[in-house]
């Protein structure tokens, strides 16, 4: 009960102010199509309800959401859920690139010093780069090599992703302090078993901090990557062809999709956390 | 050499350079320990104890003078796992219980998971701690955390226990039980030890020797034997022959000029 209030009150909030922004928003164009000699409430009750409105009211989408969700099989391209299962396998899939990628750099950057100056001002500029801008030359080059669908997406997903993860791991196995490597070393321990037994374990209360970030940037990156190539599945996808048709209700239904996976990503690494957690005691 | 001396150092020197500026950390220490001594090592921060003791774990390396542990170079001394090494803190592993953390030497040595799981029920019965064996460390007190890791020093049986002022971040009654507890133990196991301190109380009570330290250059001033019955208790400090012994310590540290 003491979590759910809060998140109550925050919705309540939200809604408040959206259904207060609808109906100005929505205003001139109820006005031109309402009747001549409508009253003004007649107006402000017609903001609610156009076809395609400037601004749509929290009931229209969520009436689109169920609408696309429950109105068609999840085959269909017109079902919500075909889009929404698209764009999140390209994400997942870019999540443990991603997760790949940035440990391996991590780990080549805490191992070796001469990668720690070579790599990590690569590191940096790459996220420096705008994914809007890359994406469509990755994906189209990609298209001539012949690698078109999942692949591309996932790229430019773990693109997006890997810095945290990066940052995080790169701080979490320098983390051990000198007394915990010289215990190490009295063992006369490998340099393998001081990282199996030390810097990775250590390591893992920065991982999930990372990770946590990387999530839902994968699902940006696998949006962003369907916009600017005509992708025909996917939630970018959808979002493309909803502002082309001036189909707002779809724009929106989309967008609330990407943020339910977001928050279903985030809730994926917390249980992976809590796995981690139980095993542990129950402390990071 | 006689074959029963554990740690022999002859003209051993330490100089550290940070900054451009040369510290001379230890000069021309010499020093025998034999097989079964409680040998304290005492003197005021800076002294270079510290920097003793890591140069007999190879943690450190002399600029000059020779070192011999058991025998062979300390580098030898420490692939061979012949000594265990107690910290100023507990430096356990958060995310490893008790058992764990003890098992955890004996892991890298590659032992079976039974004959670990042996070993650290009778280390964890030496300290007493047999019942927290599945707590974690921030679930224990701090003089838990240290004999937990006095445990796991002891895990794999080496023949010398090297401790850097285990009991100085305690408070003074955890001190009193713990200093209790490790006389007990060193007279049952039989082990070499070498426990660097800053308390007089705390090395007259353990040691079968104490050698004063002084700093600036970081030197042995004076080896004291410490003479008193194998068999100790608390009272032991109040009797006339322990205060005798304490003084002496104090009148050598006066000696070095520790006092300035």
């Amino acid at each position: 009960m003491t979590r759910v209030l809060p998140l109550a009150c925050v919705l309540a909030c939200v809604l408040l102010i959206w259904m207060a922004a609808v109906v100005p928003m929505n205003w001139d164009q109820a006005q031109a199509l309402a009747d001549d000699g409508a009253q003004w409430q007649d107006v402000a009750w017609a903001t609610l309800s156009l076809d395609r409105p400037l601004l749509p009211a929290p009931h229209q989408v969520a009436g689109e959401l169920i609408g696309s969700i429950a109105g068609w099989p999840v085959t269909s391209p017109r079902s919500l859920v075909f889009h929404a299962v698209v764009t999140f396998a390209a994400a997942v899939v870019g999540f443990v690139l991603a997760l790949a990628l940035g440990v391996a750099l991590a780990v080549g950057i805490v191992h070796v010093r001469t990668l720690d100056r070579a790599l990590m001002p690569w590191v940096i500029a790459s996220q420096a780069v705008p994914v809007l801008a890359i994406a469509p030359m990755v994906v189209v080059v990609l298209g001539n090599l012949g690698l078109t669908g999942l692949l591309p997406k996932a790229l430019i997903a773990g693109w997006l992703s890997f810095f945290p993860i990066t940052t995080g791991m790169v701080k979490g196995l320098r983390s051990p302090d000198p007394m915990q490597r010289d215990l190490m070393r009295t063992y006369s321990a490998t340099p393998r078993q001081e990282f199996a037994k030390l810097r990775w374990p250590a390591s893992m209360p920065f991982l999930f901090p990372g990770l946590k970030v990387a999530a839902p940037l994968a699902l940006v990156g696998a949006i962003v990557a369907e916009l600017p190539t005509g992708a025909q599945a996917g939630l970018g996808a959808r979002l493309l062809a909803g502002s082309y048709y001036g189909q707002t209700l779809q724009i929106w239904a989309a967008l609330f999709m990407a943020a339910v996976l977001a928050v279903l990503a985030v809730a994926a690494v917390d249980l992976a956390q809590a796995v981690m957690l139980s095993r542990r005691g129950g402390r990071l | 050499m006689p074959a029963d001396i554990v740690v022999e150092a002859h003209g051993l020197g330490v100089t550290f350079e940070a900054d451009g500026q040369r510290t001379v950390a230890l000069t021309d220490v010499s020093l025998a320990i034999r097989a079964g001594e409680f040998v304290s090592l005492i003197g005021p921060s800076g002294c270079g104890k510290t920097t003793l003791l890591r140069l007999i774990a190879d943690l450190e390396q002399p600029g000059a003078g020779r070192l011999l542990v058991n025998g062979t170079t300390p580098e030898q001394a420490r692939l061979q796992l012949a000594y265990g090494y107690v910290f100023q803190a507990p430096a356990l592993y958060p995310w490893r219980n008790v058992t764990r953390n003890v098992t955890l030497p004996l892991e890298v040595m590659g032992m079976d998971r039974a004959q670990r799981q042996a070993r650290a029920a009778r280390v964890l019965d030496l300290v007493g701690l047999t019942e927290f064996r599945r707590r974690f460390p921030w679930q224990l007190s701090g003089g838990m955390q240290q004999r937990v890791s006095i445990a796991r020093a002891l895990s794999f049986e080496p023949g010398l226990l090297l401790m850097d002022e285990p009991f100085g971040a305690l408070d003074e009654i955890t001190r009193d039980g713990l200093t209790l507890h490790l006389h007990a133990l060193w007279r049952r196991t039989g082990l070499t030890a070498v426990f660097v301190t800053h308390s007089i109380p705390e090395a007259v009570y353990l040691s079968t020797r104490i050698v004063v330290m002084s700093p600036r250059p970081g030197r042995v001033v004076e080896v004291i034997d410490c003479d008193l019955p194998a068999e100790r208790t608390l009272d032991l400090r109040d009797t006339p022959a322990f205060i005798a012994v304490a003084h002496r310590v104090r009148e050598a540290l006066r000696a070095g000029h520790s006092y300035d």
